[in-house]
């Protein structure tokens, strides 16, 4: 069950599903990674809304994504962490702090188009 | 009258035993009562114990059951492998320590989130993780 990463114009978009295993996790980054290099993609969003647990290794695999992503060139939004998951990961020690996150995909869609037009502009 | 549960016993050998053993440990929790707050924290701690298992005895069980003390009622989590062992728990038990394949939150993580945390580990025998949370 990989996770299927999809093309909305400059930006692709994965969304999670619950269950997923630390292999598939890896295997997402994988993908993801040769995905932006490939359709050359400005932004990648990962939606997690439907993931109840986010443990330690979950959010490291999500930060070294967006570390990745940024390296070339393109940026990542997280959205969608549920209320309880967020709970559970300050309980946990987790934060997020390098990556950008967003409640849904509207607004990181917004949030990412905002960032290319101000880098656009200044080109 | 609340049902008899059984103990429920998973195995974890590999990475997907992770996902099982939360997966089970949310279905009692949620039949014993807790709150939704609780189920995520009681499966987010299950996963990080089921984790250092895979990663650093490679085999191992986890044993969850209904906990009962007096009036309280709540849940038990026994995570145990032969494993290799810590050699310093104080040490496996700071935020942020890791001997380089976690982010070094696992342990210190699941006591916070749990009530009661336990953790008895001997070099060459293995490590035993008691926890329990109780119903509010």
């Amino acid at each position: 069950m990989p996770v299927p990463i999809l093309k909305q114009g400059a930006f692709l978009i994965a969304c999670i599903q619950p269950g997923l295993s630390d292999h598939q996790l890896l295997m997402l980054e994988d993908h993801l990674s040769g995905e932006v290099e490939r359709s050359r993609a400005e932004g990648v969003i990962i939606d997690v809304s439907a993931l109840d647990v986010m443990d330690s290794f979950a959010t490291r695999t999500l930060r070294s994504i967006s570390q990745t992503t940024r390296l070339r060139g393109a940026r990542t939004v997280v959205v969608g962490i549920q209320p309880d998951v967020a709970f559970a990961m300050i309980q946990l020690g987790l934060t997020m702090d390098d990556v950008s996150t967003a409640l849904d995909l509207e607004e990181a869609i917004a949030t990412l188009a905002a960032g290319r037009a101000k880098r656009h502009g200044r080109g | 009258m609340a049902v008899a549960e059984e103990d429920i016993h998973v195995p974890i050998d590999r990475d997907v035993d992770v996902v099982t053993a939360r997966e089970k440990g949310r279905e009692l929790a949620s039949r014993l009562g807790f709150s939704r707050t609780d189920l995520t924290l009681i499966a987010t701690a299950i996963s990080e114990v089921a984790r250092n298992i895979v990663v650093y005895a490679g085999h191992g069980e986890l044993v969850i059951s209904p906990a009962q003390q007096g009036e309280r009622c709540g849940i038990a989590i026994l995570a145990r492998d032969q494993g290799p062992g810590i050699p310093d728990i104080g040490k496996a038990m700071l935020d942020g320590f890791s001997t380089g394949k976690s982010l070094g939150l696992g342990l210190p993580g699941a006591r916070r989130m749990m009530d009661e945390f336990e953790i008895n580990s001997t070099v060459g025998a293995g490590t035993t993780v008691a926890m329990r949370k109780w119903v509010r």
